[in-house]
């Protein structure tokens, strides 16, 4: 459990992509309504340092996203989250998944043979 | 403390092309301080290269370790055990911390993951800035307590030079100008006859000129 | 006599005296600078030759020496001590002593930042003021710093450069006083176009009787142009140009700008003729050699007095 956004660090994002994300979408409270005075702003300049790294080892920075929402939002939410999920289906799965999947298929497809001969 | 900056992650992951199983080493020490090499760093660090290898499809294996410090016998022996596992160590201590762990582990390469920069403060959170060139021959009791070898550019002992303008150094606009801010200190201490007197030709013997350096403190060999 | 240098002798005469400088070419070509020196020949006391002066990269000063001394001229070399630690420095004082340069100009050089080389080590083993002082000894007491005896002194009219403008400029005197005590013979100034802020300077170093334990020669650059001088008040630390200079080259149309700085140097010099204190000029007349002889005729200085 996280109590506010400003207790993820850059790792765990990275975690989340060696997780299988395709997109991480990090949702704080409205700056300057923090609980904890400054958590919202420490997590977004952490959110732009995940965004560089994403964009240096081409896995796409468009992959992670910070969105600022009170908890009476409902709706702004909604459309925030189909907003970015749209974006991460128009990026396609994350190079990760990619490799990973013809792994999967190239596997899959060995143990068919396998089994054939 | 010992300052540095992260090499390039291009640059990180060519010298990791030969290898598939490392060790990411950090220190808990001056390059935790200056957010280069500690824990943390370990794991974003870790956590990109596994990233990137694997979506080039060439996947690697990472034990992530940080000891709490590289320069210490003591700690850089807890690796030991395990280090002859892995083909390499990729280091984010200080160059100091890299070699000793090099020189310990004779039959496994060690590679840098940071730049080191130098000896300094932190002047504001994600600003370092130079205040020692460790010369082994300390005048700060004449000059007010600021270095004329670290913070003028020509490291002049009479300055400042006439490249110094309403107290900035020609070199770079962001840079103070030494002997203005040992002039104004001086001055501030009522000592400015300490500016008029000539100094002697400096011994850089005891600097890095007179070769790699070593202290020995006989009353604490045990 | 200290060395026997021309420079001196004149000095000593109670002459005004005149020095020029040439700049040494950006490659081996010798006959640049024997063009050069024929516009200097016979106008000057003494002509320094630089030493890759802006960190640009550019033929020895001592072989430019060499090259002007052929021509007939009284070198003076000037020594950076960016380049060169204490070892380069010592011989290369004893081999331009030998081949008889006897005027030198010891300084700090600028920053390597600034020339072809930004990637370059820099050297500052020593400093300007401690070269003048090491200088001094070899001279005046025959032996290396390290106490050796030398097989033969270096004999120097040795000078130091001083910058009346550069911050912070209650030190500027003071540190005169320094280069002084360390041993310097003769001053030249860095250009020189805010007369009222020189003759402060000049007030304040006759208050502790410098101008009679060292010879001030006033440096003066004849300007080519208002955009010259424009840019050199941008570019150039420590270049104090005012406004009213600017103002009184611009007023003229581009073609007659440079007419209008060679008046304005020559009265220039008239002006530093008159204050107590000035021993000669420094005529720095940046690649425009060739006008040298219309400035300082023009100034009333020519023939330069010839002593044995």
């Amino acid at each position: 459990m996280l109590p506010c956004t400003g207790r993820i660090d850059e790792a765990l994002l990275l975690a989340a992509f060696e997780n299988g994300a395709d997109g991480v979408m990090v949702i704080g409270c409205l700056e300057g309504d923090c609980h904890y005075i400054s958590g919202n702003i420490r997590a977004r300049a952490r959110v732009e340092r995940v965004y560089k790294i994403l964009e240096q080892i081409k896995i796409g920075p468009d992959r992670i996203r910070m969105y600022n929402l009170s908890a009476g939002e409902g709706e702004r939410f909604a459309s925030y989250a189909n907003a970015f999920v749209d974006q991460v289906r128009n990026l396609g799965p994350s190079p990760i998944n990619l490799v990973r999947s013809t792994n999967a298929q190239s596997a899959v497809q060995t143990a068919v043979q396998g089994e054939a001969t | 403390m010992i300052t540095g900056t992260p090499k390039p992650i291009e640059e990180v992951l060519e010298m990791l092309e030969p290898y598939d199983n490392i060790i990411v080493a950090g220190c808990h020490g001056c390059v935790t301080v200056c957010r280069v090499g500690g824990e943390k760093e370990v794991q974003v660090l870790a956590s990109t290269i596994r990233l990137a290898r694997e979506a080039a499809g060439n996947k690697i294996n990472i034990k992530e370790v940080s000891l709490e410090r590289q320069c210490d016998p003591e700690y850089v022996e807890s690796m030991r055990p395990y280090v002859g596992d892995y083909q390499a160590v990729l280091s984010i201590a200080c160059g100091a911390g890299i070699q000793f762990l090099a020189e310990k582990f004779t039959t496994t390469p060690l590679l840098p993951g940071i730049n080191t920069g130098f000896l300094g403060v932190t002047e504001r959170q994600g600003e370092w800035a130079e205040r020692c060139q460790g010369c082994g021959d300390c005048v700060l009791h004449l000059t007010g307590g600021i270095c004329p070898v670290t913070r003028c550019a020509k490291s002049l002992f009479h300055g400042p030079c006439g490249g110094s303008v309403r107290g900035i150094c020609e070199v770079d606009k962001e840079i103070k100008c030494g002997w203005q801010l040992i002039i104004d200190r001086l001055k501030a201490l009522g000592q400015m006859e300490n500016y008029g007197k000539l100094k002697p030709y400096k011994g850089w013997s005891s600097a890095r000129d007179g070769g790699p350096r070593r202290i020995i403190r006989e009353d604490m060999i045990s | 006599m200290k060395s026997g240098s021309n420079l001196e002798k004149v000095l000593a005469a109670g002459h005004f005296s005149v020095t020029a400088e040439c700049g040494p070419p950006r490659g081996a070509d010798p006959e640049i600078v024997r063009k050069k020196a024929a516009f200097v020949r016979g106008h000057v006391d003494a002509c320094n030759v630089t030493d890759n002066q802006t960190a640009m990269v550019r033929m020895s000063s001592l072989a430019g020496c060499m090259l002007i001394k052929e021509q007939g001229i009284e070198p003076l070399i000037q020594m950076v001590v960016r380049d060169r630690n204490r070892i380069a420095l010592q011989s290369d004082l004893l081999g331009a002593s030998a081949l008889g340069v006897r005027n030198l100009l010891c300084l700090s050089g600028d920053h390597q930042k600034f020339g072809d080389d930004p990637q370059a080590k820099n050297v500052f083993d020593i400093d300007s003021m401690q070269l003048i002082h090491l200088v001094r000894t070899m001279r005046d007491e025959g032996v290396f710093p390290s106490g050796d005896k030398l097989e033969g002194a270096p004999q120097f009219f040795i000078g130091c450069a001083v910058n009346p403008f550069a911050d912070p400029f209650e030190i500027r005197v003071p540190r005169l006083k320094l280069k002084i005590d360390a041993g310097a013979d003769f001053v030249q100034t860095q250009c020189i176009y805010n007369m009222d802020k020189f003759k402060k300077y000049m007030e304040d170093a006759r208050k502790e009787g410098l101008h009679e334990k060292v010879k001030i020669l006033a440096g003066v650059t004849p300007l080519k142009s208002a955009g010259m001088a424009k840019f050199m008040r941008r570019m150039v630390a420590g270049m104090d140009i005012p406004e009213a200079v600017i103002e009184r080259i611009a007023a003229e149309p581009k073609d007659k700008q440079a007419a209008k700085g060679i008046e304005m140097c020559i009265e220039q010099i008239e002006e530093l003729k008159e204050v107590e204190g000035v021993a000669g000029v420094h005529v720095m007349a940046i690649e425009w050699e060739e006008k040298l002889e219309e400035i300082i005729g023009g100034a009333g200085l020519l023939p330069r007095p010839v002593l044995v």
